[in-house]
């Protein structure tokens, strides 16, 4: 460059331009102070409860906020983590299945049908979960009672409803596979051909080429998508809502009758008949599901974020 | 006839060494059929116990499994082997998570054929005990509220993503662009939550009304609209942009009359495809509108009822006439169901047919 580079001409401002910038940019700051008066309101609303009397509130039945809190967050975490386990697996294959087995003309109508899975909504699953998948895994769940009883996780009693934590989980994998899904395929699909070409001119069999170019090349992806996963699981209502028959109790056992809740399905069971500091209390522990969820979102867009750039995809 | 015998000559040297193409399909229906003859002399057994397709089928795959690794390793070595078993086990994955998808479609519409009847759609739940009444009340507060919440939605999330592609640059547009991804992520209850509490400064303590629930929703939809917008603007070819400014035309101008214009049929999907996301939202709807049995066409005073949290309070509290209570949840699932199928549907034939042209 030499300094004689020409001063950059700036366009005139007519008032139309400015009117109309300033509202692009209202708007994109107006969202940004949403999001802060999400977390603002939330800390108001919730602070009373966090320190509210144990005497005087009846939902806390005389202990303290952290005694109630601490189940439904050992919940919300165990029954996420469940979920994960089961549709994370699953959802590789599908991505797998959608970007390198499927014949090419159906990848994307196989696509669209996994997709639909993501438009049911959410109290449709909790229908079925509680009506049908609930019915479906009762026999299962006292087969495993009785089989495999050593095992702490299927200690039994089996539930006679088949409503437990296992039960949830598994609505709750059905609901967060399309979203794993959907970016593990994205990402396998920008692997880079000649990786893919260069690893089968050397005799590599289709899962050894997976093995060595497809899924070493999407493992921050597959990373990310389970994180994102993880968010919707985290927060999701209405499937544990209407599936669980919940207690307050802290147990890894996911057959039996008593089960955790979660902080998301307790405020929705609770809170129509809240009130007083109930509310506060209730507001207070949305706070804490909002503060995790933030967290597992940030980590799992910082992961997206970062690879980006070096992807060369985009 | 001499006794020599020629070498029996290879057919396909290439294919040596490999299974025939038929023979992975012949497995799978023979290890099928071994499993649904077992589980029919189980039955014939059992007199009383019904033919178990479920038990049958998944055993029937796991032999197909087993037999096609064994066999492929005898004859085409362990890393073939292993090829295969990892083919069976992905095409699994898939019909694994289709098994749900199609349970759920076939029990809703079975289900909810049985309240799917003018009643459903033409009366409210108002002194109903047990059988009859209907969800049109819900019906018009799904609508209302979904309708206020686009209102909200569409301009905040539109302008945004045409200042994050026209406007912005440097660390804002940065902070937008990440915490709109954050926000994708917030807890549907948690938007509820904050609704509620926003609404009751203004209104008092305890108080439940129509635009809390609207105002819910559209922090669930402003981050999809953002997204979708923003990526079918960014499809905008360059070159339009630039002829506009060099025929002397206002940036503004150009935004809304050749930027717009371009890319408002991705922009419409788009926004439909975030209703259909938030039409079916239940828990915000639930903690910020509240449930009620009656009309209400007020979104600013009284509870109002929408069709989720319909199926949800059917559900829940199921009055003296259990099984009322539980047609009506279904027939309201399978409203929503519709609905939201629809607008999807609709999205992608818009996409579809107003698709930019991008001269490739």
């Amino acid at each position: 460059m030499t300094s004689t580079a020409a001063r950059r001409i700036r366009a005139k401002q007519r008032p139309g331009d400015r009117l109309f910038s300033g509202t692009a940019l209202a708007a994109g700051a107006l969202i940004l102070a949403i999001l802060a008066a999400v977390a603002a309101f939330l800390v108001i609303q919730g602070i009373p409860g966090i320190a509210a009397d144990p005497e005087k509130t009846t939902l806390l039945e005389g202990t303290n906020f952290w005694a109630y809190v601490g189940p439904l967050v050992f919940g919300t975490l165990w029954s996420a983590a469940l979920a994960l386990l089961m549709a994370v697996p699953i959802a590789i294959g599908i991505a797998l299945f959608i970007s390198h087995y499927a014949p090419r003309p159906l990848a994307a109508t196989l696509g669209y049908i996994i997709d639909l899975l993501a438009a049911v909504p959410s109290v449709v699953f909790g229908l079925w979960g509680g009506n049908v998948l609930a019915v479906g895994v009762q026999p299962f769940y006292a087969w495993l009672a009785e089989n495999f009883s050593w095992i702490p996780f299927f200690a039994g009693p089996a539930s006679g409803t088949g409503r437990t934590i296992l039960t949830a989980s598994i609505v709750l994998a059905v609901m967060v596979l399309p979203i794993i899904t959907a970016i593990c395929r994205e990402v396998f699909l920008q692997t880079p051909v000649l990786h893919e070409e260069a690893a089968l001119a050397l005799g590599a069999t289709r899962w050894e080429m997976i093995k060595i170019a497809v899924l070493p090349f999407g493992r921050a992806g597959i990373v990310s998508g389970a994180m994102l996963g993880l968010g919707r699981a985290l927060g999701e209502t209405m499937a544990v809502a209407m599936v669980l028959s919940a207690s307050n109790v802290i147990t890894f056992n996911v057959i039996s009758s008593t089960n955790p809740s979660t902080i998301a399905a307790n405020i929705a069971l609770s809170f129509p008949e809240a009130y007083g500091l109930n509310v506060n209390v209730l507001i207070a522990t949305g706070l804490i599901l909002f503060a995790i969820t933030l967290v597992v979102n940030t980590i799992a867009r910082y992961i997206v974020n970062r690879r980006k750039e070096f992807s060369g995809a985009n | 006839m001499t006794t020599t015998t020629p070498a029996r000559p290879i057919e396909n040297a290439y294919a040596a060494g490999q299974l025939p193409r038929w023979a992975p399909l012949v497995m799978l229906i023979s290890s099928l059929a071994t499993f649904v003859i077992i589980f029919l002399f189980v039955q014939a057994g059992r007199p009383a116990s019904e033919f178990n397709i479920v038990g049958a089928v998944l055993f029937g795959v796991v032999l197909y499994a087993v037999v096609l690794t064994t066999v492929s390793r005898l004859v085409e070595g362990h890393r073939r082997a292993t090829d295969r078993l990892v083919t069976t086990l992905v095409a699994l994955a898939f019909v694994i998570a289709l098994l749900p998808l199609v349970s759920l479609l076939y029990t809703v519409v079975i289900n909810g054929a049985a309240r799917f009847d003018i009643d459903f759609f033409t009366l409210s739940l108002r002194n109903v005990v047990g059988e009859g009444g209907g969800a049109l009340h819900a019906i018009i507060g799904t609508l209302e509220m979904t309708l206020a919440a686009t209102l909200i939605s569409v301009p905040i999330g539109l302008m945004t993503s045409i200042y994050l592609v026209e406007y912005g640059r440097g660390r804002l547009a940065q902070a937008i662009t990440f915490f709109v991804d954050v926000m994708t992520g917030i807890p549907s209850i948690v938007a509820g939550l904050f609704a509620y509490s926003l609404i009751v400064m203004f209104f008092g303590p305890g108080v439940r009304v129509g635009i809390a629930g609207a105002v819910a929703l559209s922090v669930l939809m402003i981050p999809v609209v953002v997204r979708s917008s923003e990526e079918m603007l960014r499809l905008v070819p360059n070159e339009l942009r630039e002829a506009a400014f060099a025929l002397g035309v206002p940036k503004w101008l150009t935004v809304t009359k050749v930027v717009l214009p371009t890319s408002i049929a991705g922009i419409t999907t788009g926004v439909m495809l975030s209703i259909a996301r938030v039409i079916g939202e239940t828990a915000p709807l639930l903690v910020a509108a509240g449930f009620t049995n009656n009309f209400n066409y007020s979104l600013f005073s009284d509870r109002m009822q929408s069709l989720p949290v319909f199926v949800y309070s059917s559900y829940i509290s199921q009055g003296t006439d259990a099984q009322a209570y539980i047609d009506r949840a279904w027939a309201g699932a399978l409203t929503l169901i519709l609905i939201v199928m629809a607008l999807n549907l609709l999205a992608r034939i818009i996409a579809k047919i107003f698709a930019p042209k991008t001269g490739r």
